[in-house]
């Protein structure tokens, strides 16, 4: 056992059994950070923030939520809404955390993808990054399931019947996951088990590691400098804190940090307090039915360019394009062929790349959320095509790029 | 050392696996609940009636003489005839998603909303995107009553003429 002797004071005594003094400098103190960083890369401490919020009210929700097909409409829209001191509070700080975290998401990564961030030497920070999304996603739409309206139970029949992979017809794999021939309390109950335990652990597995693969790389900047850190941070350790180009992250970069937290939480708590309509969809209002559909199916907004991938195509090709749309931006750092981590901006046919990709998104996410007629079928079908188009450009757009 | 460790953690894990596996699946109670008998004698010639079994909604279309006149071999090897009716039966579930379709009196066919599919009054489709016909669920006739989950002498037959492939 280490040598312990009596202690002096209260951080002595924790110091010694617990090395606080130590942590704190691998954690913050001397954790680097680039000084050339904007607003963008404070979405990370948004979003871990925004995290923060959905298990502290999911929490609260948990409280009298209840997992049974007959009880659970009432337990949201009656109990937690009308009885509960406050329950509409958590509720839609729940609501509006689960699409905010969406928006937040999108614009880390547009960040990631336009400054480079996920180049050779960050690509662990890429793939845990998307690990992240696929939880979140996975996580948002268990949760989707929770209230059992309208749109619960038909978007749960809707995603589950994609499992039977088109034409192989593996509806044995559906009813698996549903434990029923339809969307029933076995599937309720385990969506619920997903949501509140499974996958938050994977969450928090996931964010350690996403944390972690930022160690060695360290956070990349906005001009795509590449610079010795060490250096950086004896000469900021010496004094020389205006030469160097790091500064610590606690509680120097923080502060910066926190600022941005403070703006994004004015505009959150705006939404829940005056916008929360936009989180809740209105047929989710009905109690489910199995014996009535919807007139239209669409998920919420953060989902519909995936959607949009999957509808105007065939079935089997549908599904094979949906698939590709979920894997293929795990693959980014190695589809850019580019050597270059510098912004969109100075990389030439990139810029175009990143725009051109930024509005196919948009039309998507627009084209989704129509129903599928006429023109809006069409203009789609054109954008779908245009996203895989995209990603089959881009390691010849990349290959010939010159060094900066 | 290794290896006997490796043998008792591959065990385990097989066992713990196939464990899961079957807590996932459909209780025998869901299972058993498999069976419905529908009364045929109230159905009215095109009008959609809509019965449940296993959770799902069940499509009962009674054909007029026209309609059936109307076929073609295909069509009509989907039909079953109950008492010398021309019925369609079949799970009313759009094949693509898992949407219910709309039945349209006046155009005899079915439309998805949905996704734009559409399917004639025997339930085989006739718009993309659902890749197959409307499912027909194992039936078993007994005099004016059909029984769903139950696989008859028609069911078979019509399985053999790989109606249902």
């Amino acid at each position: 056992m280490a040598h312990f002797t009596k202690a002096t004071s209260v951080h002595d005594w924790l110091n010694q059994r617990l090395a606080i003094d130590t942590l704190q400098r691998v954690l913050s103190k001397e954790y680097w950070i680039p000084k050339n960083i904007n607003f963008l890369w404070a979405m990370g401490m948004v979003l871990a923030f925004t995290f923060g919020i959905l298990l502290v009210s999911g929490i609260f929700l948990l409280m009298y939520y209840q997992p049974n097909v007959d009880t659970a409409f009432d337990s949201v829209n009656y109990t937690i809404m009308r009885e509960v001191d406050f329950g509409w509070l958590w509720r839609h700080v729940h609501a509006v955390a689960a699409s905010v975290v969406f928006l937040i998401i999108y614009i880390h990564m547009l960040t990631g993808i336009y400054y480079g961030s996920y180049k050779k030497g960050r690509e662990m920070i890429w793939i845990s990054g998307m690990l992240l999304f696929v939880a979140f996603s996975a996580e948002a739409f268990s949760g989707y399931m929770l209230p059992w309206g309208q749109m619960s139970y038909w978007a749960g029949m809707v995603i589950t019947n994609l499992f039977s992979l088109g034409s192989l017809e593996f509806n044995g794999l559906v009813e698996w996951i549903r434990g029923d021939y339809v969307p029933g309390q076995a599937f309720l109950d385990r969506f619920f088990m997903l949501h509140v335990l499974l996958i938050p652990l994977a969450i928090l597995g996931v964010i350690g590691l996403h944390f972690g693969a930022l160690r060695i790389p360290h956070v990349n900047n906005q001009d795509g400098e590449e610079f010795d850190f060490d250096e950086e941070a004896a000469k900021y350790k010496a004094g020389n804190k205006k030469e160097s180009k790091v500064i610590a992250f606690a509680n120097d970069f923080l502060s910066k940090d926190m600022f941005v937290v403070s703006i994004y939480l004015i505009f959150f708590f705006y939404l829940v307090f005056w916008h929360f309509g936009f989180a809740m969809d209105p047929i989710n209002f009905d109690p489910a039915d199995g014996l009535k559909t919807p007139p239209h199916i669409y998920p919420e907004w953060y989902f519909l360019w995936s959607y949009e991938i999957l509808r105007p195509f065939p079935k089997d090709p549908g599904l094979v394009a949906f698939g590709f749309a979920q894997v293929i931006f795990f693959l980014l750092p190695w589809f850019d062929r580019s050597p270059n981590a510098v912004p969109a901006s100075r990389r030439g046919l990139f810029f175009f790349w990143f725009w051109a990709m930024v509005v196919d998104l948009i039309i998507l996410t627009a084209m989704g959320k129509l129903p599928p007629v006429g023109v809006y079928s069409l203009i789609g079908e054109v954008a779908a095509y245009g996203f895989i188009a995209l990603w089959v450009i881009l390691p010849f757009i990349t290959r010939n790029e010159k060094r900066v | 050392m290794g290896k006997v460790f490796g043998a008792v953690a591959g065990v385990g894990a097989v066992g713990a696996l196939y464990a899961m596996k079957k807590s996932w699946d459909p209780l025998p109670s869901v299972k058993a609940a498999g069976f419905t008998t529908i009364d045929l004698s109230a159905a009215e010639p095109n009008k959609l009636m809509v019965e449940k079994w296993r959770g799902k909604p069940i499509f009962v279309l009674k054909k007029t003489p026209e309609m059936v006149a109307k076929q073609s071999a295909e069509q009509t090897a989907r039909d079953i005839v109950v008492n010398g009716d021309s019925f369609l039966i079949c799970i009313g579930l759009c094949t693509h998603l898992g949407c219910i379709p709309a039945y349209r009196e006046a155009k005899l066919d079915f439309k998805c909303a949905c996704h734009g599919g559409e399917f004639d009054s025997s339930g085989i489709e006739t718009k993309a995107p659902p890749p197959s016909p409307m499912e027909i669920p194992p039936f078993n006739v007994k005099g004016n009553t059909v029984v769903l989950g139950e696989e008859g002498e028609a069911y078979r037959k019509m399985k053999e003429a790989g109606v249902l492939a």
